[in-house]
């Protein structure tokens, strides 16, 4: 995969217009998050002890990033003591160069990938092509990106803005040996797949992954999926590399009664998903590595408000109910974290430096549906409005709001603004100039009463 | 009991018709109601804006203001969830500042809770023969958890013929300066609402906040429906006399 | 400094000063003891059966002549310990593998395989296209915090909820990728 999403132009609003007015992707995207959507609401339903599940799965996520340190050492320790080997990466660069490394020391030039969101974010696929190594990614929705030479527009399902004839025409242009007469119909595409990855499984002899879960106390590591690419990938080949987010810890073994009820349930509205794997340390003979990234965690973690972002087990139940997620599609947010929590996450771990970045925070309505669906309860209208309140304003936005502040810091000059308002109420056009135009555009301006309220009850009640 | 009525800016300056409702209506049911002249806004719109220090100004101010009433009602879901839900996060924990919220914000009632869980009264004697459908705007409905408060509300209105709205709780698009710093998804879920809406066959739609029907009603009058919108007050006020 | 240590010092700073926080483990109030439950077996076969997965309930005594009729003509993987003889040795030709287990879930439908003897490596219930697992009713636990107890973490764990899926295209569940397609599970009863 050639693309990459660092240093992409835009912004938001920019991005998000385009995508508005592609209709098939609106109804591709309507369809699925509204399909997800009902799966999830009804799964979760049929848990009686659905929030305090939520209760305990917030709490012992703060409880671990607040006592990181004593856990990574702990986790460190047992991945040791089963055998592997324990990496420290305190950057994307740094991570990459420790994964080509090993992949070199074992002298192959193919890997096989499951699907991870770490290794996205550290681009680690363009680095090792660039050491001359090929990753393949093995996730159905991953390859359709690859093969397509696309970009991941959802965590849990990347291809979510594909329909299934987009799939079967970049199969057949891309995907070496597929039969010129596959058809559209899903059970098919997933049989192109199946075959085309066989082969490479059987004889891979390094794969990568990344993981759910790191158990501090038992070293233990989570891998949940459905396709069973994850196992093969998991089981198969000699050398195993995990490249995961230092906030991925949970302490006790016992915890994960708690996040294999919350995980399963939001993110594929599935009772439970069909394959979890858990392996501690080196297993069945097989050499493994752990490369624990940092990449900017650390100063999310530094940040009282943004630092619940670091709770986020990626289910995507948020992306699946957010009305501008539906409409804008993945790719607007320009990030491997798109919707509400990419909104809160990407622009702390990237910083607020770029437009694409800057206007990530204002990507939402605050309509509040993602904090109501986020079974680690995350806040994310609070990290966002948070978040606004740090990142750079414009000079006339900034001119305009303090010019509203001064007006309504004083209820005198308010009604003197809404005087002048009323007398100029006849003069007010259809179409507003400038940035109001944006209003206009789409919708009637009200008209402006003769009198306000505090006007009419002055003359009528205050006697 | 002393009530004050908090406007809040968008309806003294643009729908003063909800504020002369809220008026009636309470003194219908026997509340006394005062108006402070020194309100101005809640601050949500500079806060949510990323303005904080001059929404924590107009916080402090609004804590001034209605500080001694024995409640505080808002014609707005939006606003009242401001106060209740957003302003002890702006004040140091242990400051006067957080008292002061903490003193003032449980008193502060979006209309339909106060009528509900204060005055304890689901009919409020209201006549309104038409058919309307209600849209839960998001801040009612997820941040103050108003439930079905306002539609048992409607319920008891004579004539009126309450129609369910299609996907109810999706947000219409509104949300402050989202509309006009991400126009063209805030129209493309307005458009998706009021397609909802026409879908109802309702002649009116009613909500609780008059600032997300000035975004669905500015697109239903541009898309020429015929559809008009009513804030939950002025339906609530109407009575057979009246009409 | 090094990145181990580097990275613990940020941690460290980050988070001085911020509090602890006690975990709230309301959600056991309500689990039902050890034992207690009725049912069981047939939540449990009605779950698995929703993910299309083919149930039988069987009396113990007649498990094996069950699994003679599951299996019909395919050359399939015995694991050392499931007792039973014959067996196919070639994982890359063999067309299913027949196992027991560690652990069943009733309100998921979920299987654990910890690898152990009639278990077989995670290769083997993973190469072959069909997977016979046979589940003693005393296996079967009311929920994922029973089954998490019962489960040893130092052993490579397997959790199986119907067969190989995908929700990649338009979210809608496709059966069938890379894992088994066909998963059959016996309860003995």
């Amino acid at each position: 995969m050639s693309a990459t999403f660092l240093g992409m132009p835009g912004n938001f609003p920019e991005n998000s217009r385009k995508a508005v007015h592609d209709s098939q992707l609106r109804f591709n995207l309507r369809k699925a998050t509204h399909t997800i959507r009902g799966k999830r609401a009804s799964v979760v339903g049929e848990l009686p002890d659905w929030q305090e599940l939520r209760a305990a799965g917030k709490a012992i996520k703060e409880h671990t990033l607040r006592n990181l340190d004593r856990y990574l050492i702990r986790l460190e320790a047992a991945v040791t003591a089963a055998g592997g080997t324990v990496h420290w990466a305190r950057d994307a660069a740094e991570a990459n160069r420790i994964v080509t490394g090993l992949v070199k020391a074992t002298g192959e030039t193919e890997v096989v990938k499951v699907k991870s969101m770490a290794t996205q974010e550290i681009e680690l696929n363009q680095a090792l092509a660039e050491q001359g190594i090929t990753a393949y990614e093995t996730d159905l929705a991953e390859l359709i990106v690859q093969l397509g030479d696309d970009f991941p527009s959802h965590i849990l399902v990347p291809a979510i803005h594909r329909n299934r004839s987009e799939i079967r025409e970049i199969f057949l242009d891309r995907m070496p040996g597929v039969s010129p007469d596959l058809t559209d119909d899903p059970p098919a595409l997933a049989e192109a797949a199946r075959l085309h990855l066989r082969e490479r499984f059987l004889r891979s002899k390094v794969a990568i992954s990344g993981a759910n879960f790191m158990v501090a106390e038992t070293g233990t590591l989570v891998v949940l999926e459905s396709e069973g690419n994850g196992r093969m990938c998991l089981t198969l080949p000699e050398t195993l590399i995990s490249v995961v987010g230092i906030e991925k810890l949970l302490p006790s073994w016992r915890d994960l009664e708690v996040f294999l009820q919350l995980l399963p349930r939001s993110s594929t509205g599935e009772r439970m998903n069909p394959y979890t794997s858990m392996w501690t340390g080196a297993v069945e003979g097989q050499d493994f590595h752990l490369v624990l990234l940092d990449n900017g965690r650390t100063d999310v973690l530094a940040d009282e408000v943004g630092r619940q972002a670091l709770r986020c087990i990626r289910c995507s139940a948020c992306l699946n109910v957010c009305p501008v997620y539906e409409r804008a599609g993945g790719h607007a947010y320009g990030s491997v974290y798109p919707g509400p929590i990419g909104a809160i996450l990407t622009p702390q771990l990237r910083g607020m430096s770029s437009e694409l970045d800057a206007s990530l925070p204002y990507a939402s309505s605050l309509c509040g549906a993602c904090y109501e669906v986020c079974p680690v309860a995350i806040d994310i209208p609070e990290v966002l409005v948070d978040l606004r309140a740090k990142a750079p304003h414009a000079a006339a936005e900034r001119a305009g709001m303090k010019v509203a502040g001064w007006i309504f810091n004083d209820h005198r000059r308010l009604a003197r603004a809404q005087r002048a308002a009323t007398r100029l109420r006849k003069l007010v056009p259809k179409r507003l100039p400038g940035p109001l135009s944006a209003w206009t555009d789409t919708r009637d301006v009200p008209e402006i009463p003769e009198e306000s309220f505090r006007d009419w009850w002055e003359r009528n009640e205050r006697a | 009991m002393r009530v004050a009525l908090f406007i809040t800016c968008v309806n003294d300056t643009l729908f003063p018709g909800t504020g002369k409702a809220v008026v009636s209506l309470l003194r219908r049911l026997g509340c006394d109601v005062d108006f402070p002249a020194a309100q101005t806004c809640c601050g949500q719109m500079h806060v949510n804006t990323g303005y904080r220090e001059e929404g924590v100004r107009l916080a402090r101010h609004f804590t001034e203001v209605f500080a001694g009433y024995d409640a505080v009602v808002a014609p707005s879901g939006s606003c009242a969830a401001m106060v209740r839900e957003q302003y002890p996060k702006l004040a140091r924990p242990g400051s006067k500042g957080a008292a002061a919220i903490a003193e003032v914000a449980p008193r502060v009632y979006e209309l339909s809770e106060f009528l509900i869980d204060v005055l304890k009264t689901e009919d409020v004697g209201a006549y309104f023969p038409h058919r309307v459908t209600y849209h839960p705007t998001c801040h009612s409905l997820r941040g103050l958890h108003l439930g079905d408060r306002p539609t048992r509300l409607l319920r008891n209105v004579r004539g009126l013929e309450l129609v369910p709205l299609p996907g109810a709780e999706e947000c219409c698009g509104f949300g402050g300066t989202f509309a006009v710093k991400n126009p063209a998804v805030s129209a493309a879920m307005g458009a998706d609402k009021t397609r909802s809406i026409m879908d109802t066959g309702a002649e009116v739609l009613c909500a609780a906040d008059n600032s997300c029907l000035l975004h669905i009603g500015g697109t239903l009058s541009r898309q020429k429906t015929g559809v008009r919108t009513m804030h939950l007050a002025e339906i609530l006020a109407s009575t057979e006399e009246a009409q | 400094m090094s990145a181990r240590e580097e990275i613990l010092a940020r941690v460290r700073r980050a988070v001085a000063g911020a509090e602890d926080v006690e975990i709230p483990r309301g959600y056991r109030a309500g689990r039902p003891a050890e034992g207690a439950v009725e049912g069981l077996v047939e939540l449990f076969a009605e779950r698995v059966d929703d993910y299309r997965a083919v149930v039988h309930v069987v009396p113990a005594a007649e498990v094996p002549a069950k699994i003679d009729a599951c299996l019909g003509g395919r050359r399939v993987i015995v694991p050392d310990g499931f007792g039973r003889a014959g067996g196919w040795d070639d994982l890359d030709t063999a067309d299913g593998v027949v196992t027991t287990c560690a652990v069943a879930i009733a309100e998921t439908g979920t299987i654990v395989l910890d690898h152990g003897p009639g278990q077989g490596t995670r290769a083997q219930t993973l190469v072959p296209d069909y997977h016979l697992c046979v589940v003693r009713a005393d296996q079967i636990v009311a929920g994922v915090p029973e089954a998490v107890a019962r489960l040893d973490p130092a052993r490579p764990l397997t959790w199986i909820s119907g067969p190989s899926a995908t929700s990649d295209i338009e979210l809608n569940r496709v059966e069938g990728v890379h894992g088994p397609r066909t998963l059959e599970v016996i309860i003995s009863t």
